[in-house]
């Protein structure tokens, strides 16, 4: 039984080696990438410098992906979404794709229930932002980390 | 041949939050990949999808490279009264589709 145990400690020890290694040149390799302050610029364009607080956002990714070809994301902001009080847009930004922008979404109160749901792709494992722009003119956001062991072919030879 | 998906319940009680799936076949290239001789492939993304409930737009979402291809997009809406849902896809090269889908409300 010792022994058994010990077995699968190590296989899972080397597996999680190789997978490490795995990611190396996929993270060494991309040319073209959005840096932190295109997001930072990206995320103040819809914000136009207005506080962003963290909260009634909920950001639905596996953090995960095999395949950042099409990876499936749900958006849920806490919202009674009545004419007085609803989510107006949701936006969705990224790290380090080429381009900072993955969509934006326009609901109203009409909505019902303030969920958006896509899939998108991934170019290198890094971090999601959803930012939800509210009736009352506040911004709430989450973000996620997501590991993309497949990345998108941005700058695949075709 | 661009072709879409639809799914939105066929009948509904009123005031129903009700869910509606779309997706559009297209093959969103996103400008960022090259030919095997290094000429950059031209960007032919979708660019804008909208949904009118009853002639009043409910929905509407800018969609950029980073949408996977053939854009799959589920919202929600209340079921107000009986009608049409007309949903338009647009994007580049003058790329323009439409399509439509009924519901009855109780």
């Amino acid at each position: 039984m010792q022994h058994k145990d010990s077995t699968r400690r190590q296989f899972l020890g080397l597996a999680g080696g190789a997978a490490v290694l795995g990611a190396v040149p996929i993270v060494t390799v991309r040319p073209s990438e959005a840096t932190p302050a295109e997001l930072a610029s990206a995320i103040r364009t819809i914000t136009n410098g207005a506080q962003v607080r963290t909260g009634k956002v909920k950001l639905d990714v596996p953090p995960l992906v095999e395949n950042g070809n099409t990876v499936p994301l749900t958006v849920n902001v806490a919202s009674p979404m009545a004419p007085e009080d609803h989510v107006r847009s949701i936006h969705i930004f990224n790290e380090k794709n080429p381009q900072p922008n993955i969509g934006n979404f326009h609901l109203g109160p009409h909505s019902g229930r303030a969920q958006v749901s896509t899939r998108i792709r991934l170019a290198d494992s890094q971090k999601i932002v959803a930012i939800a722009r509210l009736s009352d003119g506040s911004f709430w956001s989450a973000s996620v980390d997501v590991v993309v062991t497949l990345a998108a072919c941005t700058d695949e030879v075709i | 041949m661009a072709s879409a998906l639809i799914n939105v319940p066929a009948k509904a009680k009123r005031g129903d939050i009700i869910e509606i799936k779309t997706l559009m076949s297209h093959i969103m290239e996103t400008g960022y990949r090259h030919t095997a001789t290094g000429e950059v492939v031209p960007r032919d993304i979708i660019t804008s999808f909208a949904c009118r409930y009853n002639g009043t737009e409910i929905f509407r979402a800018d969609l950029f490279a980073a949408i996977a291809a053939n854009p799959f997009i589920t919202f929600f809406t209340t079921a107000t009264a009986s009608g049409k849902f007309e949903f338009e896809w647009i994007g580049d090269n003058g790329f323009s589709e439409t399509a439509s889908a009924s519901i009855t409300v109780e």
